[in-house]
């Protein structure tokens, strides 16, 4: 790294998170100036976007190389009140928590107070959702039975594939022209809206334009009283860039980079969208210019890695927009899961692998940062080395990149009735999302809490936590006399909650879609300008609606010991089971010993425990998957947590497998913590028995410690071990490497281990950061590694 | 498949990637002829299961197998044993790994060892055999056709020395390691580096010097001295006559290493 990266990496490290009112002020001024009461919502929507590019203060970093940034600083982070309007004690709140705060100052709150909230509240996108939602759903939402996404941020949840390396924003404009040209008043009755729409996107891709051009004066300026003559020349260099792109198709590496980076900030400044976004296959993107640059020698291999280092920079000085609430139980990070993609296939189904994904790589070795986050593709066509590579980085401990089996993903976009050619540019995105960039919008809707309906199930429909009947009454427990009737009784449960689920996002889905269009990002995905309809309206080729399921590895395993201990081995009955649970194991010592010692359990390839596991799995996927949603897509499962197996153990009384009430329920697909005695195959094993074909994404962790990953033969074992998952047709595998005394360290000398990443659950984080619970969690998680 | 005959085991282990090529699992046998000094598994010595006090022994058997929580060993048939171990045959056949029978020592239980390996033969998984080499010629014979990879302990060359720190001659020993060379059988030597015992130059030269003249050596493995079976000499009530002994350290380790790199095969440190 050189002194330059190292420096702008150190002001990205030591930059503080704070809300910026900036961005609110800019709306909040625009839509009460009347311009928006005589346009159509799309078009008000795109003269907003443009009128914030045009008006937002320009922040030029000493010795940058990559030019914009979302606030006025890094790290001052927007508020998006359309879509929630923080309250003064959010605010607070953001200011004093200790973990995940955002610094709020008081002429923010002044402004925020008099200007933002008076118009919004009651506007806001989390208002009417709130206000559509009935009974049902508020209850099963507070009793922490599922989350909900869209509350706080808007469907994202989507990658960029190569369009932008290929166009400018003015062929765009163009592609907008033909569209509107064939508008067809006579016999399509969406016409207006459409041209509308068309309309708003044309104004979005002024928006972009001007703001860059804007940045080109500035640069120039700059420059002209800049005496460090390569600085200047410098300064000139991204001054012409900036004129070039976004307008035009980049013609080089350097204009390729900075062309992507005003989409990001373009995207991240219309809305605050899920998982941000993200250029996905950035080795297959960039590798053209890298070999034309290097070829005609325009650039030399130091040179592209340090534009690269600087782009990362860019993603580390934006902090995901804050959350408040239950939304920040669930996902309670600085970071905004950009996964960038590399590795994997090309369009013709051929090893994709490059020279330039060895050097994102050492990048992504040498950066250490939080985001973004990276992950390698492997598919079974991708040789070792690039295995290996991967897993010399993942040894180092920082929890990046994690490794995902592309073969895989593309059968799961085939089952889903994706062209073969989008699924292998595809990859995943988020935690462990699969998705075919530039053509989907993939949108996580909530989390669903698996073993939260177990419990109701186990008091027939009553949540002990409240003692509210907030579930169906499908039979007194005590009095079912085989397993099958438990199962059933379950099923129904979950079939319940699901449709109250979907409900609530079927309709949240036609808010966003009326209120709250995307006209940027509606350019960016495909085919939303030749249908002439909005991202978040189903303008996207594809529309998927995924819920994610959470706690199968508890649920399982409580499914299984009342199977084996209540209904097999006849140990217990239902009845003492109940009681113990009613009593959180207090005085059951026998029981628990038995539940921790004597039960099967999965993630131990033990038959028993597995083929609940199918059930569970099975009883969840025909719940959900295949079911419209309203944008001309489908709803499908995926089985990952973020953070919200803690928020959701937090809600949720003892459990049959022993765990004691309020503590996390098992992540993604891992075992529960300690429950795997059977080492990393046995493991994988198990976790390969869900259909992970018929998912749009899974998550597994697995523990080892870093003596594991000493010497090259064990780095080959290791990469046979992952080679096996993947032949298994296992979506995702991530390591985290660090021995629990250093975590042990870190806790009680936080200032001493502040760039201590660790792998959370899809996403890695700093461990300084994370809750206590989620600090204990992965601290015996490590402990009980056994290999 | 015979479902017969049975044996006693004390642990298997999936994942063990130490114990010959790939990944492999590992059946414990019970029962050992011999008695080192630095045994790290005490508890292999008996043939027959034993109870030992406390219950934090790990649970390294398979859930649906075994659950005797106060008890070590337990009574197997071939056909329950081949069913654990096929269970991995996936990470074996892409890893080049495959199922090593350590112990204990497995040539004591010759006739179950034998029905496993024919098994595994036929079924291609690949076989390793981690042995002190004291058994009889015959059921040398019986066995090591059977046997793809033999993994051969060398200890201490002076027959004295190995007397005491062992508990029996290595005439024997030797004897068969030349047999198993002569019939061509692939050999790792697996030479645990004992502090002051086995680790003097004399028994270091003389190992070197014996395993120049075998032909189908491919391996050297140096096991340091670790004292990770301290805790189950307590709970096993067992005498470890091996109080303050510490592991080598790496320097040494190192030296050792390349004293050995002499001969025409790989060395390295650990298995």
């Amino acid at each position: 790294m050189n002194e330059r990266i190292k420096k702008l990496r150190e002001e990205s490290l030591n930059s503080e998170e704070k809300i910026s009112i900036e961005r609110a002020r800019l709306l909040t001024e625009f839509y009460s100036s009347g311009l928006a009461d005589q346009c159509s919502v799309p078009v008000a929507r795109a003269k907003a976007f443009k009128y914030i590019l045009e008006h937002k203060e320009l922040y030029l970093g000493e010795d940058e190389l990559i030019v914009g940034e979302r606030g006025p600083l890094p790290k001052a982070t927007p508020t998006y009140p359309e879509l929630c309007t923080h309250s003064l004690e959010d605010f607070n709140i953001l200011n004093n928590r200790e973990k995940i705060s955002f610094k709020v100052d008081e002429e923010t709150k002044k402004y925020q107070f008099e200007e933002v909230m008076p118009f919004w509240n009651g506007r806001s996108m989390r208002d009417r959702i709130l206000n559509e939602m009935d009974e049902q759903w508020k209850d099963a939402y507070s009793a922490g039975v599922f989350t909900e996404f869209m509350e706080q941020r808007a469907p994202g949840h989507t990658v960029l594939d190569d369009k932008i390396y290929r166009m400018g924003m003015k062929d765009f404009k163009e592609k907008i022209k033909a569209s509107i040209d064939s508008l067809d008043f006579y016999n399509d009755p969406q016409a207006l809206s459409k041209r509308e729409e068309l309309n708003a996107m044309d104004i979005a891709a002024n928006a972009l334009i001007s703001f860059a051009k804007r940045y080109s004066l500035k640069l120039y300026e700059v420059a002209q009283n800049e005496n460090n003559q390569n600085r200047k020349v410098e300064l000139e260099t991204i001054a012409g860039i900036c004129d070039r792109v976004p307008e035009n198709a980049p013609k080089t590496f350097w204009e390729a980079l900075q062309y992507y980076w005003f989409v990001h900030l373009g995207v991240i400044t219309e809305l605050n969208t899920w998982d941000s976004f993200n250029p996905g296959r950035l080795d297959q993107h960039l590798y053209p210019f890298y070999k034309r640059d290097i070829d005609s020698g325009l650039l030399d291999k130091e040179g592209a890695k340090t534009l690269l280092q600087a782009f990362w920079i860019k993603f580390n000085n934006q902090p995901a927009p804050p959350k408040v609430g239950i939304t920040s139980k669930e996902s309670n990070t600085y970071t905004d899961f950009c996964l960038i993609n590399v590795g994997g296939l090309n369009e013709k189904g051929e090893d994709a692998v490059n020279e330039l994904t060895y050097l994102i790589l050492d990048v992504i070795e040498e950066m250490r940062l939080l985001q973004p986050s990276s992950m390698v593709q492997i598919s079974k066509k991708n040789p070792d080395q690039l295995v290996k590579r991967a897993l010399y980085i993942i040894k180092t401990g920082y929890g990046q990149p994690s490794l995902f089996n592309t073969d895989a993903i593309i059968q799961e976009m085939l089952r889903q009735g994706k062209s073969i050619v989008d699924a292998r540019n595809g990859g995943a995105s988020g935690c462990v999302e699969t998705g075919a960039f530039g053509k989907e919008s993939y949108i996580l809707t909530g989390y669903f809490n698996l073993t939260k309906i177990l419990e109701i199930t186990l008091n027939n429909g009553l949540d002990p936590q409240t003692g509210k009947q907030i579930g169906l009454q499908t039979g007194d427990p005590k009095s079912f006399e085989t397993f099958e009737e438990l199962i059933e009784a379950y099923e129904k449960q979950i079939n319940y909650f699901a449709d109250i689920k979907i409900k609530g996002n079927v309709i949240i889905e036609r808010l966003y879609a009326e209120y709250l269009p995307a006209p940027f990002m509606s350019l960016l995905i495909d085919d939303c300008i030749t249908k002439g309809i909005d991202y978040n309206n189903g303008g996207a080729r594809y529309n998927s609606s995924y819920i994610q399921g959470v706690g199968i590895g508890t649920t399982t395993d409580s499914l299984t010991s009342l199977k084996y201990n209540v209904f097999d081995k006849k140990k217990f009955t239902m009845e003492e089971f109940l009681f113990a649970l009613s009593k959180n194991f207090e005085g059951f010592d026998e029981l628990k010993s038995m539940l921790s010692n004597e039960t099967p359990k999965y993630g131990n390839d033990n038959d028993y425990a597995d083929e609940v596991l199918k059930s569970v799995f099975e009883i969840y996927f025909s719940a959900i998957d295949g079911r419209p949603n309203t944008k001309g897509g489908h709803f499908r499962i995926n089985l990952l947590p973020t953070t919200s197996h803690v928020y959701f153990g937090s809600v949720t009384g003892a459990t049959p497998d022993g765990r004691l009430a309020g503590l996390p329920v098992s992540e993604g697909i891992s075992p529960v913590q300690g429950a795997d005695v059977n080492g990393p195959t046995a493991v994988l094993k198990s976790a390969a028995k869900i259909d992970h074909l018929r998912t749009g994404g899974t998550l597994l962790n697995q523990k080892f410690s870093p003596q594991i990953f000493e010497g090259e033969e064990s780095i080959n074992k290791i990469v046979s071990l992952i080679r096996s998952y993947f032949k298994m047709d296992g979506h995702h595998i991530q390591f985290n490497v660090v021995d629990a005394e250093t975590l042990r360290e870190a806790q009680k000398h936080p200032e001493n281990y502040r760039d201590l990443i660790v792998r959370v659950a899809g996403y890695s984080d700093y461990f300084v950061d994370l809750t206590p619970e989620l600090q204990e969690e992965i601290i015996r998680r490590t402990e009980q590694m056994s290999y | 498949m015979t479902d017969s005959i049975h044996g006693i085991v004390f642990n298997i282990q999936r994942f063990a990637i130490h114990d010959g090529p790939g990944i492999r699992t590992t059946v414990f046998f019970k029962g050992c002829p011999l008695r080192c000094w630095w045994c790290h598994n005490p508890e292999s010595h008996k043939i027959l299961p034993e109870k030992f006090d406390g219950c934090n022994l790990r649970r390294g058997f398979d859930q649906s197998f075994t659950m005797n929580k106060d008890e070590v060993g337990k009574e197997i048939s071939a056909d329950e044993l081949m069913i654990e171990i096929v269970k991995d045959r996936l990470f074996f056949e892409e890893s080049g790994g495959g199922v090593t029978f350590s112990g204990g020592e497995p040539l004591m239980q010759s006739e179950f060892l034998t029905v496993l390996l024919k098994e595994c033969k036929s079924l291609g998984i690949h076989s390793a055999v981690d042995t002190s080499g004291f058994t009889s010629e015959d059921i040398l014979n019986q066995v090591a056709p059977n046997v793809d990879l033999f993994l051969f302990d060398l200890k201490l060359m002076n027959d004295d020395v190995h007397e005491k720190y062992t508990g029996v001659s290595n005439q024997i020993i030797l004897k068969n390691l030349i047999e198993l060379d002569q019939l061509g059988k692939r050999i790792i030597i697996r030479i645990p580096i004992v502090p002051e015992i086995t680790d003097t130059n004399e028994n270091l030269f003389a190992i070197r010097g014996f395993i120049s003249y075998l032909n189908n050596v491919i391996e050297v493995n140096l096991l340091p001295y670790h004292r990770a079976g301290e805790g189950k000499y307590q709970r096993y009530k067992k005498e470890n006559r091996m109080n303050d002994t510490v592991t080598s350290d790496k320097k040494n380790l190192e030296n050792i290493r390349q004293f050995f790199s002499e001969l025409k095969c790989k060395v390295k440190i650990g298995g």
